[in-house]
C-alpha cells in the first residue's frame, strides 16, 4: 500500500511553506505555537485549501494532476467534534465506506468491528449528542481508521477531554498507529503526544519548519521558545547557535552576583507557579536575554527572597550546566 | 391605463368652454364667493371606475364653476365603494355602475338624497388592435380556440356579460373571470386575450388599442348608473350641485360623448 | 424562573397588549360575525369545493416546486463561490417585496400569451399558460419561493461547510455528501422554509388573478373568491374567510405538532 511514505512541499501564500517527509507507517507530530501553521498543513494535505507544491503519498501524486479531496486516501480526526450529528455512531464510521460503494450490510458490519476495536461497540446506536466526549472521540478516530488511508491526519486528538479519558485513549491510540501502515501526521500542543506516539517531531514557527527530529532530541535541543516552553527548558538563541538549560539549575537573586557576563541576567520577576516541590519562577529578561527566563527555586528560598511579581532578580547559571548546539540556525529539513 | 383619447377631448373641449363662460357671465366678477364663503370646501365624489373619464372631466367643471371647492374622485368597483358607503366611509357622492350595489348603500342608509338614474351603458366585445384572432361577431367567441375573458359575475358587467353568453347559446366559456372592467380591458389590450366583454365606453377609452364589434341584443341588456348624495356628507349643498351638474345637459353631454347612453 | 427579576416593564407590557390586540381583534370578530348557519351549506357547495381543491393543490404543487428546485438554489447560495453571488442573493429576495399585483404583471410580461418568452413558447408550441392552473402554480411559486431559499440558505449556512469538508476525506461525492449530510442538517430550514412557503401560496391573490385569471375550478383559488363574493355579498365573503382560517390553522397545529415540536418547546420552556 504505502511503499515510499509521504513527500511534500506546500506553499500556501501568506500561511505556510514547509518541507515535510515521513516513511510508511510513521507517525510525525506536528507541533508550534498557535498561527504556526499547523493546521493548515493538514489541511492542505487533505486537499481543502488552495496549495502550490507537490504532494506524493504511497508513491502516488496527489498534486499532478490535482486529486479531489475524496479521492485523497485521508483519515481525518478533526479537532473538537466533528461526527455528523444526525447519524448513529455506527453510521458514521460506515459513512466513508458507503462512499466508496460498500453495501450496506458489509459497511455496517465493518463499522461495527472497528467500534468493538476501540471499545464503544455498545454505543453504536447512539447519535453523537448522546455520547460524552472520550467517546465521540473514538467513533472519531474508529470513522477515520476504518476506510484504511494512506494518511492519518489527527488534528489535536485529545483536546477537550478529560486528563485521564485523555491518557487512556492516548495509550490505545499508540497500540492502533503500531498497527497502521500509513503514515500518521498529528497536530498536537502537548509534548507527551508527542513523546509517547511518535517517532519524529516537526517543529512548525511562523509557517516555516524550525526544526524536524526524533522527538528526544527535539526535547534536548529545542529552536524555538514554543518548543521550549513545551519541554520546560530554557533555550537562548546566540550567532553561534542555541544554549540551553534546565530552569533548576539557574540561580536567583536579588543582588548582583558575581560570575561571567555571559550567564548573568537582570529581569522582573513576571509570575510564580508551583512546580513539583519547587516554585517555578517566570523572569522578564527580554531586554537582557531576549527571551523570558524560568527559575526553579526552594518554596523557602522564594520566601526569603521574597519574590512577588514586579520584583528585580538576577539570574545566573553555570557554565557546566549549560549546552550549547546547533550552528545551522535554519533548521533541517531533510529527516534522519 | 389612463388612455384619454384626443380624439374626445377635442370635441369636448367647446362645449366645456361655452359652459365655463356662460357660468363666468352668470357668477360675475367674484364668481363662486355665493358658494359657501369661499372657504377650501372638498367634495368626495365615489364612483364606479367606468365613470373615471367623463367624471374628471366633470369634476373640472365643477370645480370651475365653484371656486373654493376641490373635487376628489375615487373610482373603484361599485361594490367595494357601496360597501364602503354603506360603512360610513367619508364621501359626499356615490355613482355606481349598477342599481345593485347602490341598494347596498341604501340598505346602509347612506344615501341621503336619490339616488336617481344618471347614465346607461351597454357590453360589446373588444379585440385587440388588428383582431389576430380574426372574430367579426358575438357568435366567434364560441370557438373552441379563442380565448376571451369578461367579468367576474359578482360585478355588474359580469352579470350582464353572462346573461348573453347564456342567451347567445356559446358553450366556449370564458378563459378568465376579471375582479372588473379594467382588468378585463387590459387583458385584450395587453393581448393576453383574443376577445374581451366590456361596457362601450371602456372600448371607447381605450382608444386605437382595440377593435370593437357590438352585441346583437345588448341594447336590451343595459347597466343602469344611479347616483346619489351620501347621508354622511358634511356638504349635502354641495354634494346635491355636483349631482345636478351630472344630470344637467352639460353633464349628460360629456357622458355621451364617453360613450354612455341616456337613462 | 422569572420571578425573582421582578415584575415585567410597563413599558414592554403595554406595548405588547397593543400588538396582541390587533393582532387578535380582527380574527376574533371575524369569528363573531359570521354567520355560521350557513356554513356547512357554503362549504357544500361546488364553487368552494373547487376553490378549496385548487387552493390545496397550487399551494402542494408550490411547496414540492419550492423543495425541488429552491432547495438547489439555496444550496448554491450558500455553498457555490462566483460571480454576481451576492448580486443573485439579492435578486432571489425582490419578489418579497414587490407588491402581488406588480409580481402578477411582471410575470404577463414574460410568460402572458404575448410576454417576452410566452410568445415565443406560443409561437414554436402552441402552449398557453395563462388561464390554466400550472400558471397559478407558477404565480404562487415566484411570490413564495423567496422565502422558502432564504430560509433553507440561513440552515445550510449555519450548518457550515466543516461536515462537508468531513464528507469528503471520508470519499463521498458532492452530491454524496448532499444528500446524506447537507441536507438532513438544513432539515429545520427546510421544513421552516416549505411552511413559510405553504402559508404564502395559502393566502397568494394579487399574482395569480393578475397572472394566472380567475374562473372555478380551473384558476380561481379561495382568496379570489373572497374577493370577488366580498364585491356583492360580505356575509358569504366572511364565510369563505372562516373556513380558509381553519383550513390554515388546522394545518399550521398539525405542523407544529409534528414537526416544529422542539421551537414550541423552547418557546413554552418559560412556563
Amino acid at each position: 500500500m504505502t511503499s515510499s511514505g509521504l513527500r511534500a512541499r506546500i506553499d500556501v501564500p501568506g500561511r505556510l511553506a514547509a518541507d515535510v517527509e515521513a516513511g510508511p507507517g510513521e507517525v510525525l507530530a506536528v507541533i508550534g505555537p498557535n498561527g504556526a501553521g499547523k493546521t493548515t498543513l493538514l489541511t492542505a494535505l487533505a486537499g481543502l485549501v488552495e496549495m502550490s507544491g507537490s504532494v506524493e503519498v504511497g508513491g502516488r501524486s496527489w498534486t499532478h494532476p490535482p486529486l479531489p479531496v475524496r479521492e485523497r486516501r485521508v483519515g481525518w480526526v478533526v479537532q473538537g467534534q466533528a461526527l455528523f450529528p444526525h447519524l448513529s455512531a455506527r453510521e458514521n464510521v460506515a459513512f466513508g465506506l458507503r462512499a466508496r460503494g460498500a453495501r450496506r450490510g458489509e459497511a455496517a458490519d465493518r463499522a461495527q468491528a472497528w467500534l468493538d476495536r476501540l471499545g464503544v461497540g455498545a454505543l453504536a446506536g447512539r447519535r453523537p449528542g448522546a455520547l460524552s466526549g472520550g467517546q465521540a472521540q473514538r467513533v472519531t478516530i474508529a470513522r477515520a481508521l476504518v476506510t484504511e488511508p494512506d494518511l492519518l491526519l489527527l488534528d489535536e486528538p485529545f483536546s477537550g477531554l478529560d486528563v485521564g479519558v485523555a491518557a487512556t485513549l492516548r495509550i490505545e491510540l499508540a497500540k492502533h498507529l503500531a498497527d497502521f501502515a500509513g503514515v500518521t501526521l498529528m497536530v498536537t500542543h502537548d509534548a507527551l503526544d508527542a513523546l509517547t506516539l511518535a517517532q519524529r517531531v516537526v517543529v512548525l514557527d511562523d509557517g516555516r519548519v524550525a526544526q524536524t527530529g526524533t522527538p528526544s532530541d527535539v526535547a534536548a535541543h529545542p529552536r524555538t521558545d514554543h518548543v521550549a516552553r513545551l519541554v520546560g527548558l530554557n533555550v537562548l538563541s546566540g550567532p553561534d547557535g542555541f544554549t540551553a538549560f534546565r530552569p533548576q539549575d539557574v540561580t536567583v537573586s536579588t543582588a548582583r552576583p558575581e560570575g561571567s557576563a555571559r550567564l548573568r541576567w537582570r529581569g522582573r520577576v513576571g509570575g510564580l507557579t508551583p512546580h513539583g516541590d519547587a516554585v517555578r519562577v517566570q523572569v522578564d529578561t527580554r531586554e537582557a536575554a531576549g527571551t523570558d527566563l524560568l527559575a526553579d527555586v526552594t518554596p523557602e528560598a522564594a520566601a526569603e527572597l521574597r519574590l512577588a511579581p514586579g520584583v528585580e532578580v538576577w539570574l545566573t547559571v553555570k557554565a557546566t550546566a549549560v549546552r550549547a548546539y546547533g550552528g545551522d540556525r535554519a533548521g533541517s529539513h531533510d529527516g534522519p | 391605463m389612463n388612455r384619454r383619447p384626443s380624439v374626445r377631448l377635442s370635441v369636448v373641449a367647446p362645449a366645456t368652454l361655452l359652459v365655463a363662460t356662460l357660468a363666468a357671465c352668470g357668477g360675475g366678477d367674484d364668481g363662486g364667493s355665493e358658494q359657501g364663503g369661499g372657504g377650501n370646501t372638498v367634495l368626495r365624489v365615489q364612483a364606479a371606475a367606468s365613470l373615471t373619464d367623463a367624471f374628471d372631466q366633470i369634476a373640472e367643471e365643477f370645480e370651475s364653476q365653484n371656486e373654493g371647492v376641490t373635487v376628489e374622485a375615487t373610482y373603484d368597483s361599485s361594490g367595494t365603494l357601496a360597501e364602503q358607503a354603506a360603512d360610513q366611509a367619508p364621501g359626499d357622492v356615490l355613482a355606481t355602475a349598477d342599481e345593485n350595489s347602490m341598494q347596498t348603500a341604501v340598505d346602509g342608509d347612506a344615501v341621503a338624497e336619490g339616488p336617481e338614474i344618471f347614465a346607461t351603458n351597454t357590453l360589446v366585445v373588444v379585440v385587440p388592435a388588428g383582431n389576430p384572432a380574426g372574430i367579426e361577431s358575438f357568435d366567434d367567441l364560441d370557438a373552441d380556440d379563442v380565448t376571451y375573458v369578461a367579468c367576474v359575475d359578482t360585478a355588474p358587467c359580469g352579470a350582464i356579460a353572462a346573461t348573453l353568453i347564456e342567451d347567445a347559446g356559446l358553450t366556449n366559456e370564458p378563459s378568465s373571470l376579471e375582479p372588473d372592467v379594467r382588468a378585463t380591458l387590459e387583458r385584450v389590450v395587453a393581448d393576453e386575450a383574443d376577445a374581451g366583454l366590456v361596457y362601450t365606453t371602456d372600448a371607447m377609452s381605450a382608444g386605437d388599442d382595440v377593435e370593437t364589434i357590438e352585441i346583437p341584443g345588448a341594447a336590451d341588456d343595459p347597466t343602469s348608473y344611479p347616483i346619489g348624495v351620501l347621508e354622511q356628507s358634511e356638504d349635502p349643498e354641495a354634494a346635491q350641485a355636483f349631482v345636478d351638474l351630472v344630470l344637467s345637459d352639460y353633464g349628460q353631454g360629456v357622458l355621451s360623448d364617453a360613450g354612455f347612453g341616456s337613462p | 424562573m422569572t420571578r425573582g427579576l421582578g415584575r415585567p416593564p410597563l413599558l414592554l407590557l403595554v406595548p405588547a397588549g397593543i400588538g396582541l390586540t390587533l393582532l387578535l381583534v380582527p380574527l376574533v370578530s371575524l369569528l363573531v360575525v359570521t354567520p355560521w348557519a350557513r356554513l356547512p351549506q357554503l362549504v357544500a357547495s361546488e364553487e368552494v369545493l373547487d376553490a378549496l381543491r385548487l387552493t390545496g393543490l397550487a399551494s402542494l404543487s408550490t411547496v414540492v416546486l419550492c423543495l425541488l428546485i429552491g432547495t438547489p438554489l439555496a444550496w448554491v447560495l450558500a455553498r457555490v463561490e462566483f460571480r454576481g453571488r451576492s448580486l443573485a442573493r439579492a435578486l432571489v429576495t425582490v419578489p418579497l417585496v414587490l407588491p402581488p399585483v406588480v409580481a402578477g404583471v411582471a410575470l404577463v410580461s414574460a410568460l402572458g400569451r404575448s410576454g417576452v418568452v410566452g410568445s415565443v413558447l406560443r409561437d414554436a408550441t402552441g402552449v398557453v399558460i395563462p388561464y390554466t392552473t400550472p400558471a397559478v402554480v407558477i404565480a404562487h411559486t415566484f411570490v413564495a419561493m423567496p422565502f422558502y431559499v432564504l430560509s433553507v440558505e440561513g440552515a445550510l449556512r449555519a450548518s457550515g461547510e466543516r461536515y462537508d469538508a468531513v464528507a469528503a476525506t471520508l470519499g463521498a461525492s458532492r452530491w454524496t455528501t448532499f444528500r446524506r449530510v447537507t441536507l438532513p442538517l438544513a432539515m429545520p430550514g427546510v421544513v421552516a422554509g416549505a411552511v413559510l412557503a405553504w402559508a404564502r401560496s395559502l393566502g397568494e391573490f394579487g399574482a395569480t388573478v393578475t397572472f394566472a385569471g380567475n374562473y372555478q375550478g380551473i384558476t380561481q383559488t379561495m382568496p379570489s373568491l373572497i374577493y370577488q363574493t366580498l364585491q356583492n355579498d360580505r356575509e358569504t365573503a366572511q364565510t369563505l374567510s372562516i373556513i380558509l382560517l381553519g383550513v390554515s390553522v388546522a394545518v399550521l397545529a398539525l405542523l407544529r405538532n409534528r414537526w416544529l415540536s422542539a421551537g414550541a418547546g423552547t418557546a413554552g420552556a418559560g412556563r
